[in-house]
């Protein structure tokens, strides 16, 4: 009795039109995943500007404009500079020179504009010199400053007072040989970006915020990547052998990894990273950091192809597999983890930026990366004082990119981790 | 239950001797012991240990023996209460980080209060109005409370409420209070200091909630059953109230339920923003100071009471799931 | 146009007045792709006591006029145009409109579960996973009827589950629906949907998750407990074996619409519409000469997105008429005379302009 309808007119696939329904039948999984994920339109703003940052780092010091070490302490705290784009109705970027002075009441230093100095802000000027890419030298970069248009009566001379005039507000005596120095005329001022050019300001030592900032990329993004490679082989091999053995094996390592979430990790990452010796090189330092961070990082990994190992172990071509000879480490490698690869993918973009975070965190503590390594982590490190900040406020500048950079990273993998089932509904 | 129980528990005390492992190895990693310190911290003040001093220190401390003995006398005197002593503070470590400790718990526990009582409606609604501007609005800043790191919107919580408010949010107590013995004043007065940090701290936690209620909801909402519950003629809100959500709630909770290692880790750096007076940035100090005992102390007893919390809450859990509580009937 | 077809309808079935009259039903689903005409002018009558098959494949929206009837269109789907009357017992009132009542509104509320219910085709997933049986059955009974106390409901409960066959039911009802067999998880469905007395039972593919011996006693379940309480049954099935069996009257649906509707004896000896032919032709029977290819029909339904002008079936159909079927969309009308006349909406029985109307969408 039981009579049902033909199997041949079931409903048709959810696409539009026999034309996609062909297509869809065909296209590889990539295709398919690459449509789906287009779709997902943040995720692709994600992606975009995950892409573009990367691009920093291989280009930082040409989109740096100031040495980033170059310190000048009376240039301490130089807020961020207005910048003016014309000049008599014509597009012409410029920005006036600053002169620094100590207030005397206060001691914080306040700087005016000479508007008698005007500095012309250059497209692929000239800076301090550097290897693009590691292989042309060259001192070219996107921003440069021209040189100074004085106004009648301007000079480049420095201001010979300000240290004088404080001293004697001050009601100190300074030795004679000071002020005599002081007053002697002094060759005139060079302008260079370091002196000159302030896009977002400077930090204590009068370093350019806006150039350490985009060297800073290259630490911070780049320490995510190696700490999720290394997660990344953790956690393949040991999510791979506990879903596709199961068992004694799967729960041993369920247990190690259950523990390892249980602890909080960043007092344990701080022990660990207080016990690197000070004396230790930038690049030291930066190895065993990265190993602290991917040491906890790999377990979540190992969660997400655990659980896809699992379901795809009943899969009937494992068990072909096995039945011609495959070996173990055969059927894991070259069967199983292919198709999971997207998924693979997926969990590595949303853990990155979770790395980026650890390393940011480290450094804001002081036991990350150290001076004169550059990290935005480093750099915020200056931003930990409530009184520093109320005054300086462009000191919290390299949080911005941190939030952007993370951000970006998860919404390109919410929309990657959407995509890698494209037979999924 | 009884078997799930024992397995909780079992793990939890295999966790405990985990972290007391990992705790030695934070205490012994740095160059040198406890008695070359101790030699520097003499020749500081100007007296001089010879080389048998030294060598005698090393064994009535035992720190001639191999490392597992060391570790094994270590754990010995831990669970005593003995933690050893402080070089930086020259005092028992147990006495430095008293009151700290429990500050520490008291904020990471109004976090997680926090995080359910937030998380568990916002997550619901979101997920019955979903692709509502409510919707867009909470999955927003969930993704915020996600990316951005608890110690960056501290910063920012307290510039902004420096600057515009001339406020410091910062502290757990006033400065009447601050050095006052417990009181219940005292007590309204931490209350009151609270409610910030316990938000900086429950954000991450509170969004992952949300996003787990809302993904889970939104899979049981489209489920037979809750169509048959409404065909019976139940109040919609009801029928999701009592069917969908009651069934969401399990991966919620069992997700919630391993967000304290992730706030009392967000404490430690928290707390040294927002100058609270846990044992974050005594162990900071610790760490920079290589005053491993005192630091090693401090990891191990938050390792130990998140561990506690941690159970403790899945212990709820099991409460309130009947799957679980059937098992084994 | 439509409106004149109404009429028409009304004089399917026999005896008295029907119990509810579906007219031009039109239920849409706004998806970003698109509209979805899910159900596209549906007309149907449903009399007390009888049973009123509908069949077709799968997506030609039966079960969404399931859901219309009872107001439980999901998201994005809404009932875009059409009236559901459901009709008092003789002498209690008017016959009201479902389609104008707000679909969670006090009034909708009585009506599901109270005068219809409902029965799924996944018992296992009809359940809720965490509660009792017993509990969603009492939690309905009390609803309907606020002076049952807890435990004269549970009686009742219990007593629902005895009547619908389940051994040991003061046992059976506290327990979950997955520690059911699924035999056993369908009747407590039963139960439950009857378990106040609807006057309408809206069964929706009740057997197609069971083994044939389990459809077979469900199906004796759902008949008994008609012939006992005089209620009117709704059974959407893909299975022309159950419709056979089951029903009084059939209508058989083709991408949301109605295209033949007639009394269940009529339909199997003489269908109408190409399509019923085709379908029935598509049995497999012992009569046929061995080693004959089974007969299926030409081509797939459409993706719902992307509908065929004119009458849906003519892409399909072996007999469409060029240059009438692919522009327009035939009514359902009534064949010969007599008291209960088949219906069917196909140009060759009532050929074009002759109340046929213009393709509109």
């Amino acid at each position: 009795m039981a009579v049902t309808a033909p199997a041949g007119v079931t409903l048709a696939p959810q696409a539009k039109g026999a034309d996609t329904e062909e297509r869809l039948s065909v296209a590889t999984q990539w295709q398919l995943m690459w449509w789906r994920f287009r779709k997902h339109h943040l995720a692709m703003v994600g992606g975009v500007v995950v892409i573009a940052f990367y691009l920093i780092v291989i280009f930082a010091d040409f989109l740096a404009y100031a040495e980033p070490d170059a310190s000048d302490a009376n240039r301490g705290y130089t807020p961020p500079q207005v910048i003016n784009w014309t000049l008599d109705g014509k597009f012409a970027p410029h920005v006036y020179y600053l002169r620094g002075e100590r207030d005397a009441k206060t001691l914080k230093r306040v700087y005016t504009e000479d508007t008698k100095i005007r500095i012309p802000i250059e497209f692929f000027g000239r800076g301090y010199k550097y290897r693009l890419l590691g292989l042309f030298e060259t001192d070219r970069h996107l921003l440069g400053v021209g040189e100074p248009i004085l106004a009648p009566g301007a000079s480049l001379a420095p201001v010979q007072s300000s240290g004088a005039t404080l001293a004697a507000q001050l009601g100190l005596k300074l030795p004679v040989t000071t002020t005599a120095a002081a007053v002697a005329p002094a060759a005139p001022i060079k302008i260079t970006p370091e002196n000159s050019l302030f896009l977002i300001g400077t930090d204590q030592q009068g370093r350019d915020m806006w150039s350490r900032t985009i060297i800073a990329t290259r630490i911070s993004l780049t320490i995510g990547l190696v700490g999720v490679a290394l997660s990344l082989v953790l956690g393949v091999v040991f999510g791979s052998i506990s879903g596709f053995y199961g068992g004694m094996i799967d729960t041993v390592i369920q247990r190690v990894i259950e523990i390892l979430r249980s602890i909080p990790t960043i007092p344990l990452w701080m022990g660990l990273a207080a016990s690197i010796p000070r004396e230790w090189s930038v690049e030291q330092v930066y190895f065993v950091i990265t190993l602290i961070i991917s040491l906890i990082g790999w377990t979540e990994l190992a969660r997400v192809v655990r659980g896809r190992f699992l379901s795809l172990r009943e899969e009937d071509f494992v068990t072909a597999a096995d039945l011609i000879g495959c070996s173990r480490a055969r059927i894991i490698f070259v069967h199983m983890v292919p198709l999971i690869l997207s998924h693979i993918i997926a969990a590595t973009s949303l853990a990155l930026p979770a790395m980026i975070v650890s390393e940011t965190s480290l450094s804001f503590l002081g036991l990350g990366m150290r001076p004169p390594a550059i990290s935005w982590g480093v750099l915020l490190q200056q931003a930990q004082n409530v009184q520093t900040v109320a005054l300086s406020p462009w000191l919290l500048y390299p949080a911005v990119p941190v939030i952007i950079v993370i951000l970006a990273f998860n919404f390109l993998g919410d929309g990657l981790r959407d995509a890698a089932d494209p037979y999924g509904v | 239950m009884m078997a799930f129980l024992i397995r909780r528990i079992v793990l939890a005390l295999i966790t405990t001797l985990a972290v007391s492992m990992l705790s030695f190895l934070i205490i012994q990693l740095p160059p040198g012991d406890y008695i070359t310190s101790y030699i520097a911290a003499q020749s500081a003040s100007g007296s001089v240990v010879s080389e048998e001093e030294a060598q005698n220190l090393r064994k009535l401390y035992g720190l001639d023996q191999p490392h597992y003995v060391q570790y094994f006398r270590w754990l010995g005197q831990v669970v005593q209460g003995n933690f050893g002593q402080s070089m930086e503070w020259r005092r028992p470590v147990g006495e430095v980080i008293g009151d700290r400790l429990g500050l520490t718990m008291i904020v990471s526990l109004a976090a997680l209060v926090f995080t359910w009582l937030l998380a568990l409606p916002i997550g619901i609604y979101s997920a019955v109005r979903q692709y509502s501007i409510g919707d867009y609005i909470v999955t927003f800043i969930g993704f915020i409370g996600l990316a951005v790191p608890g110690f960056m919107i501290a910063l920012l919580i307290l510039y902004f409420g420096f600057k515009y408010f001339n406020l410091n949010v910062g502290g757990l107590f006033s400065l009447e209070y601050a050095q006052a013995p417990w009181s219940l004043g005292k007590a309204w007065d931490l209350a009151k200091h609270l409610p910030i940090p316990a938000l900086i701290l429950g954000l991450s936690g509170m969004a992952q909630g949300i996003r787990i209620m809302r993904a889970n909801l939104l899979d049981e909402l489209r489920k037979p059953y809750v169509m048959t519950a409404r065909a019976r003629g139940l109040h919609p809100a009801w029928v999701v109230l009592k069917y969908p959500v009651r069934v969401a709630l399990n991966p919620f909770a069992s997700t919630i339920g391993y967000t304290l290692p992730y706030i009392v880790s967000g404490s430690i750096i928290v707390s040294l923003v927002l100058s609270l007076p846990t044992v974050g940035p005594v162990l900071l100090k610790a760490l920079v100071a290589q005053d491993m005992f005192l630091a090693g102390t401090i990891v191990l007893l938050l390792g130990c009471l998140t561990v506690v919390g941690t159970l403790l809450s899945d212990i709820i859990l099991v409460l309130i799931d009947p799957r679980i509580r059937l098992e084994g009937k | 146009m439509t409106r004149m077809v109404a009429e028409d309808v009304a004089r399917t079935g026999s005896g008295p007045a029907p119990l509810l009259t579906v007219r031009d039903l039109c239920t849409w689903y706004f998806s970003n792709e698109g509209v979805v005409h899910a159900v596209d002018g549906v007309n149907f009558d449903v009399h007390a006591g009888r049973t009123l098959g509908i069949v077709g494949e799968s997506g030609c929206g039966k079960s969404v006029t399931a859901r219309s009837i009872l107001r439980i269109v999901e998201k994005p789907g809404r009932i875009v145009r059409g009236s559901i009357h459901l009709h008092p017992p003789a002498g209690q009132g008017e016959p009201r409109d479902l389609v104008q009542l707000r679909e969670d509104g006090p009034e909708m509320r009585a009506i599901q579960g109270g005068d219809i219910a409902l029965v799924f085709q996944e018992p296992m997933t009809s359940f809720s996973p965490v509660h009792t049986v017993g509990n969603q059955i009492i939690e309905t009974i009390r609803l309907h009827d606020r002076s049952m106390t807890k435990a004269l409901a549970r009686d009742r409960a219990i007593e629902m589950l005895q009547m619908v066959g389940i051994p040991r039911a003061e046992r059976r009802v506290d327990e979950f629906a997955y520690q059911l067999s699924g035999g056993l998880r369908q009747r407590a469905m039963i139960a439950l949907a009857l378990a106040c007395n609807p006057r309408l039972l809206i069964a929706d593919e009740p057997t197609t998750a069971l083994d044939v011996t389990t459809q077979a006693q469900i199906l004796e379940l759902l008949k008994r407990l008609q012939a006992e309480r005089g209620m009117a049954i709704m059974l959407i099935t893909h299975n022309l074996g159950v419709i056979a069996e089951m029903a009084d009257d059939v209508a058989v649906m083709y991408l949301g619409r109605v295209v033949e509707h007639a009394p269940v004896r009529e339909l199997f000896r003489s269908p109408q519409h190409p399509y019923t032919r085709a379908l029935l032709r598509s049995i497999p029977s012992l009569h046929v000469p061995p080693r004959q290819a089974l007969a299926t029909i030409e081509g797939t339904v459409p993706h719902p997105l992307n509908r065929p002008s004119g009458c849906p079936f003519h892409p399909r159909c072996e007999v469409a008429i060029a240059g009438t079927c692919e522009s327009h969309v035939p009514d359902l009308l009534p064949i010969g005379t007599g008291p209960a006349p088949a219906l069917v909406s196909c140009f060759l029985h009532h050929p074009f302009g002759d109340g046929a109307r213009q393709e509109t969408n």
